[in-house]
């Protein structure tokens, strides 16, 4: 059971949460003039790393928000979390 | 107004018997509650603040991550940011007091379940992964989390004393689930 | 004479008071204190189970969770299989009998409570042996809030019984002490009889208590028999000891062979005798202890052996001052027994050679091959266990991050150490995370003893022509050495596979005594460093968990949550039959005395298209919004538009996901310029506001929308049919409810059965209907108004069945019944709700090619060309169901229904190409047997729509 830093409501566990995939995914700003392979880059691909990854969690039965997390994808070591539209605070190597 | 009112069903009238059985829970059924979301400092939410909990203490001032503040029956407790659950007295109306805020009358959609006394923490952790350790949560404490399979809002009023918001359609099982964790609780205190 | 092997006088055992227990159909007499191993061994009870292949005789081994023979199955109280008979207390009227491998669960149901709790600590620690004492104590005086948990009913670890002296007392008078400053300090809780089997990611770790087993009978109802516990813990400090492990010889599975330090356990902490007259064989200091406290015991000890070539050493010099001489670099070769297969003697030879071996009568042969930490949780936990020379042991490798392992755990096996080390650890981790406080304490003063010498890994003591099938590397899977050397004939090198080839080290024992034993021989054999070999992995539980515990109070009613609206109690008493949608208790029909759900439904069809009905339809997901950007909120989420909607008007809207797939849909209403109030399906009500915050938060945060769940605050009842206007009217005489006044997709605030309302006109049956939404808590009342009202025209309630006929009639499709997530607007026939001119979630999708392409499956209507048959929802469509394999699947049927109104069967099926097969008759196979079908429009009734003003 993780246990997920919510940034609002401090550690809670994972069954409280929604997970969100890949974070800093935007949706297009115009989605028609994106060519079907962006398009399609958009919908279906994502990064899939060994080590620290940024990552969307909804934390859905508190405080339902959104928020963005690095965390470890062997360890699942949490290393910060922030708020969405920010840049990752710095990723320890 | 009084045959209105008499038209009225709690989702808990019907286990009021077993609840009362037990010496230390209830529902309180009917209190008024409204969900509003609004950034704490916009004017109108200030005005609000002032309204509803102006006082020599409370400065208006809404509460932080995790805390419910309030006077006499009137609470506001934090949901989240910018999302506050502002509980009173049955039959209450706020609109006024609210309007121009996105604040949403949610009286009938929970009811709520009292919990007071020695065991109450205790039987609260056979469904609760929260920390309910004075340390870690205690009077003026609130928080949006899991209660057995159900969503609820914990609120800790007093010492020995929560009360549990659920929604109206999972009351009936949330109840019978805290009658069913109570079992060993409730013959302590008869011994 | 009763229990024959018991001691005079000592033991952790209370002999003013007699149990009697049934064991095999014979009764025997125990003590309080006792678990069924020690009182069957007081009785000279020595087989205790079976081989489960072999059917060989077995007998108690060793002295707790480390027992891999002494399994029984028990009897009274709610029965219950494969239990350690090493770890069974006794109590009167307990009935057990042995087993061969494998229990069976009671016939009867369990009614015993099992619970489970949530428990948060700053220190964890696992395990109240010495170390595991020092640390809950160096932990707990700082204030800081401690579980001690210790799977035996008292505290006191190998000290139980023990004869070792701290602060020169009794050791056990230290841990009185202890135990009565624990129980002082207010947020030190100790769980006794509590086994930790799990440790998972960020020190969360799952515990199983037995609360009430040990009273049997006399256990109360009220109390729940085990709990488990859910523990967070800041730091976890692992004291679990060690596990003993033996040298494998020849017929080493006999009853009376046993564990060294097990046996001397009974004697000591039971006061049992293993046995009268002994050989204990070993290759470290430890047997050699043992040796000295089963001779003080009074069991006379015919030979001690050490496959070491050691002299000297205070062991040696204790058991010199006893008359007994150590035989250096002896071991056993085989063993004699009865006729019931009970131990009568040893072999006994040099290791080193194949020198002479001669015969040792006994009854007890006591074997250490040394002690292996019990690393399982340290492994769990992410640590990785490293063979260690000096230990001859895995010990736990790299230190983890908030966790340390202490005591024989850590392979700290002196006395003196482990418990500084608790000490120590218990201190730090109080400090890491409560902030400490106080005084340290100081560990107790020991007497030191000087060793012989390192132990050696020493596995196997046999003769080259041992048969190597009477080898037993895993009692409890009669798995034998001949059994690893096939593994490693067979190619095997890896400690993983060999145990899935031998299946050594996979039963319920998980292999704890002979699991390193296994990996040392294999090593052997491939003529490798052990430490190269490697454990296998360790992976919860430790200990088996029954599902009853996991269960916990999540059964029957209470196994998952039932959903009810206001009028719940009133479609009980009107006799309705309940469908779950999602975890709503929904009506499913409503039959009448003697009907059954056909007829149920045609009845409840014909009066909602005939007369009027009225069904509960509170379960509807509603969410109000609120902000002067949810119009354009909304353009956005819907295919649609809804910026344009009036005040008052309705609109139905569909919802795609980014892949242009259809999510959910529902009629949404403008209740004010900047307030909509928005419906969705059943069970689909948290996703879709899951998925509105998720835009709102996370891509639009400048649209100024707040969404607020208010599907438990409005009750709301369905009024259907051509009567539902003049029900309607009676109820809410100041509402004008003309078609005029009131039109199709309109909503009206009203007061209905004088209570202050929300009307809608909508209508998912095609008829006229109105649905009157009220605060929760009138729900029931305005349910009785509306029967009361509708009385004289025969209001008929109705359910879901009826529901999905009308609706199915009309084309209407089901978010998540006729859509799959791979099925966009334009498949299931709503193109006419999809925008052309604005961008919305999902728009970019439908002009990928695979979403433009002409041969997708398509919502289309079939009529079985035998009007009796309803076809199965689900049954594969085909042109040909004779064709060769594979054969062609067009599609699938998705909704499937009798009419009342078209007097026959209909359905709707998701079909490629759709209507381009319109007229042609397809195939429906179901259960082997295929029935011919015409495809046709999906619209059934009143495709022109006309009924819906009444």
């Amino acid at each position: 059971m993780l246990s997920v830093p919510c940034p609002w409501c401090g550690p809670r566990d994972e069954t409280e949460f929604r997970y969100g995939g890949q974070a800093h995914v935007a949706y297009p700003a115009d989605p028609a003039a994106c060519s079907d392979a962006e398009w399609a880059g958009y919908l279906f691909m994502r990064d899939n790393p060994k080590g620290w990854f940024a990552e969307r969690w909804f934390h859905s039965a508190g405080c339902r928000r959104w928020f963005n997390a690095v965390r470890h994808t062997v360890t699942y070591e949490f290393a910060a979390v922030y708020a969405p539209f920010t840049q990752p605070p710095g990723v320890p190597s | 107004m009084a045959d209105l009112l008499a038209q009225r069903r709690s989702p808990l009238a019907h286990l009021a018997g077993e609840l009362a059985a037990t010496g230390f829970m209830r529902e309180l059924p009917y209190l008024s509650s409204y969900e509003v979301r609004a950034d704490p400092a916009e004017p109108a939410m200030a005005r609000l603040g002032a309204a509803l909990f102006a006082g020599p203490l409370l400065a208006a001032a809404w509460p932080t991550a995790g805390r419910a503040v309030g006077t006499g029956p009137r609470y506001a407790l934090w949901c989240g940011p910018g999302w506050y659950l502002v509980v009173d007295e049955p039959g209450t109306t706020l609109e006024s007091a609210m309007a121009g805020l996105p604040a949403v009358d949610v009286s009938a959609a929970r009811t709520v379940l009292e919990l007071t006394g020695p065991f109450a923490r205790d039987v609260l952790a056979h469904g609760c992964a929260i920390d309910l350790h004075p340390r870690a949560f205690g009077p003026g404490s609130c928080a949006q989390t899991h209660l057995a399979k159900a969503q609820v809002i914990l609120h800790q009023t007093a010492t020995a004393t929560y009360r549990v918001f659920v929604r109206a359609s999972y009351a009936d099982y949330l109840a019978r689930w805290l009658l069913d964790a109570a079992v060993e609780y409730v013959r302590r205190i008869d011994e | 004479m009763s229990q024959p092997f018991r001691r005079a006088a000592g033991g952790r055992i209370d002999r003013s008071r007699t149990l009697t227990f049934h064991f095999e159909g014979r009764a025997y007499e125990a003590h309080p204190g006792d678990t069924l191993s020690s009182a069957l061994l007081a009785n000279g009870v020595r087989v205790v189970a079976r081989g489960p292949y072999t059917g060989r005789p077995r007998g108690t081994y060793g002295i707790g969770a480390e027992e891999p023979n002494a399994f029984v199955q028990v009897d009274s109280g709610p029965g219950e299989p494969m239990v350690r008979a090493t770890q069974l207390e006794v109590y009167d009227g307990l009935v057990a009998r042995s087993l061969a491998g494998k229990g069976s669960l009671g016939e009867e149901p369990d009614d015993s409570r099992y619970d489970k709790t949530w428990a948060h600590c700053d220190v964890l620690v696992v395990g109240a042996g010495p170390a595991g004492l020092a640390a809950a104590h160096a932990a707990g005086v700082t204030g800081a809030r401690v579980i001690l948990a210790d799977e035996r009913p008292e505290p006191g670890g190998d000290l139980l019984g023990g004869r070792a002296h701290l602060d020169g007392r009794p050791a056990m008078d230290w841990v009185t002490d202890l135990r009565a400053r624990l129980a002082g300090l207010p947020e030190v809780r100790v769980l006794p009889r509590t086994t930790v089997t799990g440790a998972y990611d960020g020190n969360f770790l799952v515990a199983v208590q037995r609360r009430t087993e040990h009273l049997g009978p006399a256990a109360p109802a009220h109390v729940a028999r085990q709990r488990l516990w859910h523990i967070r813990a800041g730091q976890v400090v692992l004291a679990t000891g060690a596990h003993e492990r033996p040298i494998l010889f020849p017929d080493n599975d006999r009853p009376g062979v046993m564990l060294a330090a097990a046996a001397a356990g009974y004697a000591w902490r039971y006061g049992v005798l293993p046995g009268r007259r002994a050989v204990v064989a070993g290759a470290h200091d430890g047997a050699l202890w043992a040796a000295v406290d089963l001779v003080d015991a009074g069991v006379e000890l015919a030979a001690v052996l050490d496959a070491r070539h050691l002299a000297g050493g205070q062991a040696h010099r204790a058991l010199r001052d006893r008359g007994v001489v150590v035989a250096a670099g002896h071991g056993v070769v085989g063993t004699d027994a009865d006729a019931d297969g009970v131990l009568t003697a040893a072999w006994v030879a040099p290791v080193d050679g194949d020198g002479q071996a001669r015969r040792i009568a006994c009854d007890l042969l006591a074997t250490s091959g040394g002690w292996n930490p019990a690393v399982h949780l340290y492994s769990q936990a992410g640590g990785r266990p490293r063979w260690s020379d000096d230990h001859a042991a895995f010990v736990p490798g790299d230190p983890l991050p908030a966790v340390a392992c202490v005591g024989a755990a850590a392979g700290t096996f002196d006395l003196a150490d482990a418990l500084a080390e608790g000490a120590e650890a218990g201190w730090q981790a109080a400090a890491a995370t409560h902030g400490g406080g106080g005084e340290e304490p100081l560990p107790p003063a020991t007497d030191s003893v000087a060793s012989a010498g390192a132990p050696a890994a020493c596995w196997i003591t046999a003769r080259a022509d041992s048969p190597p099938e009477t080898i037993f590397v895993d009692l409890q899977r009669d798995a034998t050495l001949r059994d690893v050397r096939r593994a490693v004939g067979a190619g095997m090198r890896a400690s993983e596979h060999v145990k899935r080839f031998t299946t050594a080290g996979t039963a319920a024992d998980q292999g704890r005594t002979t699991g390193v034993t296994t990996v040392g021989v294999l090593a052997g054999l491939l003529g490798l460093p052990v430490g190269a070999v490697g454990t296998t992995t360790y992976r919860p539980p430790y200990a088996p968990i029954s599902f009853a515990l996991l269960a916990g109070r999540d059964r029957g009613r209470l196994l998952d949550p039932e959903r009810r609206t206001p009028m719940h109690e009133r479609h009980e008493a009107d006799g309705a039959v309940f469908e779950n949608v999602g975890q709503w208790k929904r009506p499913w029909y409503y039959p009448a005395p003697g009907e059954d759900l056909d007829q149920a439904v045609l009845r409840e069809c014909r009066a909602a298209r005939e007369g009027v009905a009225m069904m509960d339809v509170s379960t509807l997901g509603k969410i109000d919004l609120r902000g002067p950007d949810v119009g354009e909120f909304l353009d956005r989420v819907y295919t649609n538009r809804f910026s344009t909607l009036r005040v008052g008007q309705c609109r139905y809207g569909v919802m795609c996901r980014a892949d242009g797939m259809v999510f959910d849909d529902g009629v949404t209403a403008r209740l004010a310029p900047d307030r909509y109030h928005m419906t969705t399906t059943t069970g689909n009500a948290a996703a879709v506001l899951d998925w509105l915050d998720e835009w709102l938060q996370t891509e639009w945060p400048d649209l100024r929308v707040s969404a607020t769940s208010v599907t438990d605050q409005w009750a709301a009842v369905a009024v259907v049919g051509p009567g539902s206007r003049e029900v309607l009217r009676r109820l809410a005489p100041s509402l004008d409810v003309s078609a005029e006044a009131f039109p199709f997709l309109t909503v009206r605030d009203a007061t209905v059965a004088g209570i202050p309302a929300r009307v809608f006109r909508i209508s998912f049956t095609g008829e006229l209907s109105y649905e009157i939404n009220v605060p929760a808590w009138y729900g029931l009342a305005l349910w009785d108004a509306v029967a009361e009202a509708g009385r004289p025209a025969g209001i008929t309630p109705y359910g879901t069945e009826t529901m999905h006929v009308l609706r199915a009639e009309k084309g209407f499709i089901v978010a998540g019944q006729d859509t799959d997530g791979t099925v966009t607007p334009h498949d299931a026939g709503l193109g006419w709700a999809v925008s052309t001119v604005k961008p919305f979630i999902g728009g970019r999708s439908l002009a990928r090619p695979d979403t433009a392409r002409n041969d997708r499956k398509r919502l289309v209507g079939l009529l079985p060309a035998d009007p009796s048959v309803v076809l199965a929802e689900g049954a594969q469509l085909v042109v040909d169901a004779d064709a060769p394999t594979p054969v062609p699947m067009l599609g699938h049927v998705t909704s499937s229904y009798r009419s009342a109104a078209l007097g026959r069967s209909f359905a709707l099926a998701l079909v490629a190409g759709g209507l381009t097969h319109r007229g042609e008759t397809l195939q429906a196979v179901d259960g082997g047997q295929a029935h011919p079908v015409v495809v046709t429009e999906p619209v059934f009734y009143d495709a022109e729509g006309a009924r819906r003003d009444g």
